[in-house]
């Protein structure tokens, strides 16, 4: 079994936070005053707020969180952060946490917020510019061909506007613009990555 | 005034709160020469705007009527009141002070009657009551001020309010024509006891307190639950009048709070245990008290007096802190919203009164002082230089009897300077 095979309690998860997300380091400052709960817009609508996803990883419930929506929900409005009495960095820990949990496989299949992250992402990385056509196009198609003609017949409209305003060209979708020099874009994100898996202990 | 009255072997004790008078007395009671200066009209600081002393729930009058008559049994002590250091210059047992006096346009021939107070008409906001009540321009500051001479204030000076309080006393004790003075003192050490006042609690942006009428400090509360205070001792909520039976405490309302006050402010969790008391003495079974709070802080023998109010039925502990307060505009309740971090369930409760357990912050913070003196992280003194010592909540937030205390050794520290001051001078 790898490292990061799932387990659902691990006394050390704490540490591997500490080591492995973004800001994971603060998780240990946190006194479970109950600001950040009960400031969050979201509050009612994940399972877990960040003051309860902190005490889970110091209690080592590593399964739970990492495949819990709940940092997937952070909206980043800050509430949280500028009114932490600890100042700690919530909204960054957050997006931290969904970022590990995505590179380890283990966020929840489908979830909305990850899935159009990654499309996102994916595009954006082939050109160094995202194409609003394909993007779109994969957004609606996400949930299968028949949602996906759905998607785009519900959008019909506000496409075209988009293509009168200049907005989004049809042209795009035979492969469309991107930055001039491809292999130092792709050099550049080769880099980033390898820097990014030695600091989340992904590196082989 | 001269500066004879001091020489290098003179104490000057900054500030003549319950820490101040301490370190004052405790030197002049040692036989060595202390001047006591207090920027306000009345000695008594903070201490006096208190209704009851935790854990004992005595009244400070008791101890403060005590220091008092020490203060005027004993000659060694000279007061000066509404008087404020402007600057201090020199070294270990041969400091000059400057001090500006404030005019008080009424001297020593004051009787206390209290004529010039019924002759005049303007009123000014009561600081002794935090503002929450007014009282006539013509002023005693409160009951037990020290010493018992009223006090004029400048906006009527100049005005017929001013001719009619000095036209209504009869030993010619208003002097209209005052000036604020400036001395200078030769004095050997000095105990700086500049104490504390509350953290501006309409900081807290969150709670309202400059928005909710309904939202109050703990100060407030103070006063309000007080004979002597602006409701008679009747707690009233400001917005209607009306009786307020269901209190909401806040505790860390500014402190341990990286946003406001970092440190810990040692009183407030006690203070609001006391007040729960205050709840129930006036409405008995019918009173309902919650306390909203990170963690109880009733350190050592406080204690037993926090298991007593636990055991009370009409106080209730919520382990929480507030993430917000919305005012009812219809009903004029506060509903206090947050999650409780055992179970970490949402609530969004309704009180009739929110009480803002706010935090002590020190007195001389954004004041310019000598360079002497090292301030830490939170204001408060870390050390005062060679021949200067902090006392009191100037040094840290403390209670009135941790306060004495740490006042009584800073007093020593300074005897000890003077007692070492004089021996090189006989030598
Ligand atoms: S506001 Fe800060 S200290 Fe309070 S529970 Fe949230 S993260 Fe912890
Ligand atoms: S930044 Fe995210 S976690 Fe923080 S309050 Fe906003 S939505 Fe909630």
């Amino acid at each position: 079994m790898s490292e990061h095979a799932v387990a659902p309690y691990r006394n050390d998860f704490l540490r591997e936070v500490e080591k492995n997300v973004e800001e994971g380091h603060w998780v240990k400052m946190c006194m479970q005053c109950g600001v950040c709960a009960g400031s969050c817009p979201l509050g009612n609508a994940w399972a877990h707020p960040p003051q309860e996803i902190f005490m889970m990883i110091r209690a080592g419930k590593r399964e739970e969180v990492l495949t819990s929506d709940s940092m997937w929900m952070c909206t980043s409005c800050y509430n949280c952060i500028v009114r932490c009495p600890r100042q700690l960095p919530i909204t960054h820990i957050m997006h931290g946490l969904a970022n590990y949990a995505h590179r380890l496989g283990l966020a929840p299949k489908g979830q909305p917020t990850q899935a159009t992250a990654t499309l996102f992402w994916n595009n954006l990385i082939k050109k160094g510019r995202v194409n609003e056509l394909t993007f779109s196009l994969a957004l609606y198609f996400k949930d299968g061909f028949v949602q996906g003609i759905k998607n785009a017949l519900g959008m019909q409209s506000i496409g075209l506007g988009l293509m009168k305003a200049k907005r989004l060209n049809p042209m795009e979708i035979l492969g469309g613009h991107g930055v001039k020099d491809q292999s130092g874009l792709q050099a550049m994100i080769a880099k980033a990555r390898e820097i990014e898996d030695r600091k989340k202990g992904f590196s082989k | 005034m001269s500066a004879s009255i001091a020489t290098s072997q003179t104490i000057l004790v900054v500030g003549g709160g319950i820490s101040g008078m301490t370190a004052a007395l405790e030197a002049a009671e040692c036989g060595k020469q202390v001047i006591l200066a207090e920027k306000l009209p009345t000695l008594g600081g903070r201490t006096a705007q208190l209704y009851r002393y935790f854990p004992k729930m005595c009244h400070p009058t008791c101890g403060l009527e005590i220091n008092l008559r020490r203060l005027k049994g004993n000659r060694n002590v000279r007061v000066l009141t509404m008087a404020e250091v402007s600057a201090i210059s020199g070294t270990r047992g041969d400091y000059t002070a400057t001090l500006k006096i404030a005019p008080r346009y009424v001297n020593e021939k004051c009787t206390g009657c209290g004529d010039c107070s019924k002759a005049v008409s303007a009123e000014i906001p009561n600081p002794y009551n935090y503002g929450l009540d007014k009282m006539k321009a013509a002023y005693l500051p409160h009951g037990m001020a020290y010493p018992q001479r009223y006090v004029l204030d400048p906006a009527i000076v100049g005005t017929p309010d001013g001719e009619a309080a000095k036209a209504a006393c009869k030993v010619g004790a208003i002097d209209l024509g005052m000036r604020e003075e400036t001395i200078e003192l030769k004095v050997g050490a000095v105990v700086w006891a500049t104490g504390w006042k509350p953290y501006d609690a309409a900081k807290i942006q969150p709670y309202g307190y400059d928005r909710f009428a309904n939202v109050i400090t703990s100060v407030e509360f103070e006063r309000m639950c007080d004979p002597h205070g602006p409701t008679g001792g009747k707690i009233l909520r400001p917005s209607d009048g009306k009786e307020a039976k269901n209190v909401a405490f806040i505790q860390c309302a500014g402190s341990r709070d990286e946003n406001h006050l970092r440190h810990c402010s040692r009183i407030c969790c006690m203070a609001s245990l006391k007040q729960t008391q205050y709840v129930r003495e006036a409405w008995g079974d019918d009173a309902k008290s919650t306390i909203y709070y990170i963690d109880i802080r009733a350190i050592d023998r406080f204690e037993d007096f926090y298991r007593m109010v636990q055991r009370d039925a009409t106080v209730s502990f919520i382990k929480s802190k507030v993430a917000k307060i919305v005012q009812d505009e219809k009903t004029g309740d506060v509903v206090l919203h947050g999650v409780n971090t055992e179970g970490y369930q949402r609530y969004a409760t309704p009180h009739d009164l929110a009480v803002l357990a706010v935090g002590m912050e020190p007195s001389i913070k954004g004041v310019k002082l000598p360079d002497d003196i090292v301030l830490d992280s939170s204001g408060f003194i870390e050390t005062a230089g060679d021949g200067m010592f902090s006392a009191g909540c100037a040094t840290n937030a403390l209670d009135v009897n941790r306060a004495v205390q740490n006042a009584t050794a800073a007093s020593l520290r300074a005897i000890q300077v003077i007692n070492k001051t004089a021996n090189v001078e006989a030598a």
